[in-house]
């Protein structure tokens, strides 16, 4: 392949990674706004969602599609009681203590990992996808004879990632017209502006925290049942997610919807484009080392305010 | 010569500005009391002085040489002292280790322990040496606050709101305090309580909407009708 | 007695203790405390910056890791010496904690464990990237003839268990000199409110960074006495696993305590031990114990001691 539609390809490969990363991030940081604090479990909860989508097709067999819509619905609902549950019992009674919620949500990273693998098992697992049909595409190059269109070998996408993309752009409106519009996410942005008055005014504040960290996991495992017939479930597949929303959460400004978005388009598309092109560790390697370096010189991210 | 010296000293906050152009001059061996009503810009005036917070315009200078850029720790070391309105200690270490702390960077180490034993035998702590500083009632701790203040043998000694909580025979101990302590050292001492301020200071700066209003002795100040107006007029 | 002699009893008689032990344990057990005796010098090097400074660290593995390749791969490639080679560990220890301070000291808290964490990863990525000379996680072995030390053969289980006694040891003894020295005192007191230290007069900034450098160095020697021991380098002792593991020990240990870290790694390493017949998921136990201990003793073993037996444990 030359290198035009080749690049087509990188970015519309990136822009598969963007669209769950950026459902994936949207979680962490929303508890990060609203909690302030950082829960290092949260690859953990979308390598749950990509298990657990595997276990309920096995349970609905028939056309893939039945299975998958279940999966599609239940599996974040599983997640979030469980994250919810998690809170109630460890983090509320450690009183959100930001260092100490750091290490109390590794505990519950391995925990869930380590369950995991001696239930599920260290094999990977595929997902079929619901619909999968594969989409040519063109490419227009300057030939003998003016200008052609043509179908370049390789260059080509499914509907199912078309599709991916499609979906995670409208679960990103939803979340931002429930944040802005509704009350529920009127109350949650209470909260995150100050605990204290939310619970002055009669806000049930634990119950928030409860359903934030329930609803962060959520996405976390949305995320993955979409990405599920893509990539296979993993009982260690928790950690690139993880990694990868950490950079975007910390580019786009901590705790900040719109920031972690633009920072998952350009993450997700550089991550596709870097990887295609050079060796994904030293991809991941720079990755790494801008957050780092992010933090130390630009703590409010790449893209956020310098607060006055 | 004066030891503590501002000029033109501001600060703004988004541009409120908080300390408006401070013109300030403390005389050796005297105690100074700031006033002025809440939101005057004292807290900014005495953290622009000590380093807590930079300054967006002026000069700062003590003893005779400029400090304006000077980081907070090396203002100390050169003989300052600051004690915080919130009390600051350390409380799960002992009380002669919060002094201990405090009198090693400025003295040799074989004289620290005589240091520490003098600090609190002046703040009348001595016997409390061996008790974990959070277990002392809250008089106690504003008084080890000062211990430390004094263990750093200053030559400016700042005092944030010492009195601010402490009981009438508290105060009347402090008042002692202050004036035998005044021949040893300077002291810029910022009070709400006008019985301390009428009772301990040689002159007192009158700040108002971050600007010196008046300056003078404190009877003078007591009868000065735009500082009535002001500040005396609404207490 | 007083405080001071009991203090002195109680961590000689430790050093005395594991020495003795050198010549009781059966073999299982001699090689196992060997081990532990080397992961507690990482965990009290890892102690003084987090229990004794306050500054918790999710980027140890890179320090320890920093001495272990340190020595390993110029012994591997240029054929040098174990002396030179612990000694170039040690150093690249200090080097590699100095630079990572000088960034990460720029940010407090949250942003501090997050900022270790990611240089950290990118020291992990580098070793897995340079694979041709690390062989990344697979590792290699260092030869049995390289790993000699004045004539003393330190694949010997007895020469090998002297080496982590006095590695250990020194490590401990450094670590209670510290606490006792101004410089520890004021380390303690920059952990319990720095914004008073600095207003004492003391620069915080050079405080912290002298902390991080230690706690580096030591962690360093650790790692590079691992490889020497054991003779075996690899990438998975860069991994986020070797950052959180000194973290479990201090904490199970007790933070800010001096024997805490050793406690800790013995606990810990023979909690894995004893699973690791029923289970092949050992990690399960380090994440059930971090929740617990978060949840209900976040003092420590040595720390529940302090708080109800002997408050003037250092």
């Amino acid at each position: 392949m030359e290198f035009g539609p080749h690049l087509l390809l990188a970015v519309l490969e990136g822009a598969v990674t963007a669209a769950v990363l950026s459902l994936t991030a949207a979680g962490l940081s929303l508890v990060f706004g609203v909690m302030r604090v950082v829960n290092i479990a949260h690859g953990e909860f979308f390598m749950l969602g990509a298990v657990l989508a595997w276990v309920l097709v096995q349970v609905f067999p028939g056309h893939p599609a039945v299975g998958f819509v279940v999966a599609l619905i239940v599996a974040p609902l599983i997640v979030g009681s469980i994250a919810a549950v998690a809170d109630l019992t460890i983090l509320k009674r450690i009183n959100y203590d930001p260092e100490r919620t750091i290490v109390a949500t590794i505990g519950l990273l391995y925990i869930i990992q380590q369950v995991t693998l001696m239930t599920y098992g260290p094999d990977a697992r595929a997902v079929e996808a619901p619909f999968n049909q594969r989409l040519a595409l063109p490419w227009v190059d300057w030939g003998e004879g003016g200008l052609q269109v043509y179908y370049p070998w390789g260059l080509s996408t499914t509907t199912y990632k078309i599709a991916v993309i499609g979906a995670a752009g409208a679960l990103l409106c939803g979340i931002w017209a429930m944040m802005t519009r509704t009350r529920l996410g009127l109350v949650m942005r209470a909260t995150q502006a100050d605990r204290e008055m939310a619970q002055a005014f009669g806000i049930p504040v634990e119950r928030v925290y409860a359903m934030v960290f329930g609803l962060g996991a959520g996405l976390a495992a949305l995320a993955a049942v979409l990405i599920v017939p893509i990539q296979q479930a993993h009982y260690l597949m928790g950690g690139d997610p993880l990694l990868l929303s950490f950079i975007v959460v910390i580019i786009g400004g901590l705790g900040s919807l719109p920031g972690t978005v633009l920072a998952a388009v350009f993450i997700g598309l550089s991550d596709g484009v870097i990887s295609v092109f050079f060796s994904p560790t030293l991809a991941k390697i720079f990755a790494t080392l801008l957050v780092g370096l992010v933090l130390v010189f630009r703590p409010q991210g790449l893209f956020g305010e310098r607060p006055a | 010569m004066s030891l503590l010296r501002t000029r033109r000293l501001c600060k703004s906050f988004g541009g409120l500005e908080a300390v408006a152009g401070v013109d300030l001059d403390i005389a050796s061996g005297e105690v100074r009391a700031l006033i002025g009503p809440n939101g005057a810009g004292k807290t900014t005036l005495v953290g622009l002085i000590c380093g807590r917070i930079a300054p967006s315009a002026g000069t700062v200078s003590f003893d005779g040489s400029d400090i304006t850029h000077l980081p907070s720790f090396r203002r100390m070391r050169r003989g300052m002292a600051y004690t915080f309105q919130i009390t600051s200690i350390f409380p799960r270490l002992p009380v002669r280790e919060n002094v201990a702390l405090a009198a090693r960077v400025h003295h040799a180490p074989d004289v620290v322990d005589e240091a520490v034993t003098s600090a609190l035998s002046r703040i009348g702590l001595r016997g409390e040496a061996d008790q974990i500083a959070g277990n002392l009632s809250y008089g106690h701790q504003r008084l080890l606050e000062i211990a430390m203040g004094l263990a750093q043998a200053p030559r400016l000694l700042i005092l944030d709101e010492p009195t601010q909580g402490l009981s009438e025979g508290e105060v009347g101990g402090f008042n002692r305090l202050v004036r035998d302590l005044a021949g040893d050292m300077t002291i810029l001492l910022i009070e709400h309580n006008m019985d301390v301020v009428m009772a301990t200071a040689d002159r007192v700066t009158v700040l108002t909407a971050g600007t010196v209003l008046a300056e003078g002795a404190p009877q003078a100040i007591r009868a000065n009708a735009a500082v009535q107006a002001a500040y005396l007029g609404t207490g | 007695m007083t405080d001071t002699s009991r203090i002195l009893a109680l961590h000689l008689g430790l050093i005395a203790v594991l020495f003795a032990l050198n010549f009781l344990l059966p073999a299982y057990h001699h090689g196992n405390l060997s081990r532990i005796m080397v992961l507690a010098s990482y965990a009290i090097g890892y102690n003084i910056l987090f229990g004794y400074t306050g500054l918790l660290s999710l980027g140890h593995a890179l320090f320890f890791a920093a001495g272990m390749y340190g020595l390993a791969l110029p012994m591997q490639h240029a054929g040098l010496g174990a002396v030179p080679a612990f000694v170039l560990g040690v150093f690249a220890g200090a080097i590699v904690s100095a630079g990572l301070a000088l960034l990460a000291l720029r940010t407090t808290g949250v942003a501090f464990m997050i900022v270790t964490l990611m240089f950290a990863q990118a020291g992990f990525l580098t070793i897995l990237y340079f694979g041709d000379y690390t062989r990344g996680d697979e590792g290699f072995i260092i030869q049995q003839a390289q790993r000699v030390i004045a004539g003393i053969d330190l694949t010997d289980e007895t020469n090998r268990y002297m080496f982590a006694w006095a590695l250990f040891s020194f490590c401990l003894l450094v670590c209670l000199a510290l606490i006792r020295l101004p410089l520890g005192r004021t380390l303690i007191a920059i952990r319990e409110n720095e914004e008073r230290v600095r207003m004492l007069g003391y620069d915080t900034g050079l405080h912290k960074l002298t902390a991080m450098v230690l706690s580096g160095t030591l962690s360093a020697a650790a790692g590079a006495a691992y490889a020497l021991l054991f003779g075996y380098a690899g990438a998975t002792f860069a991994s986020v696993q070797y950052s959180i593991f000194p973290l479990l020990w201090v904490l199970l240990g007790g933070a800010g305590t001096v024997i805490g870290p050793f406690i800790g790694a013995l606990f810990m390493f023979y909690l894995i031990d004893l699973s690791s017949g029923i289970t092949s998921a050992y990690m399960l136990i380090a994440g059930v114990v971090l929740v617990l201990l978060t949840l209900f003793a976040p003092q420590g073993l040595t720390g529940e001691v302090r708080r109800r037996f002997w408050s003037g444990l250092p």
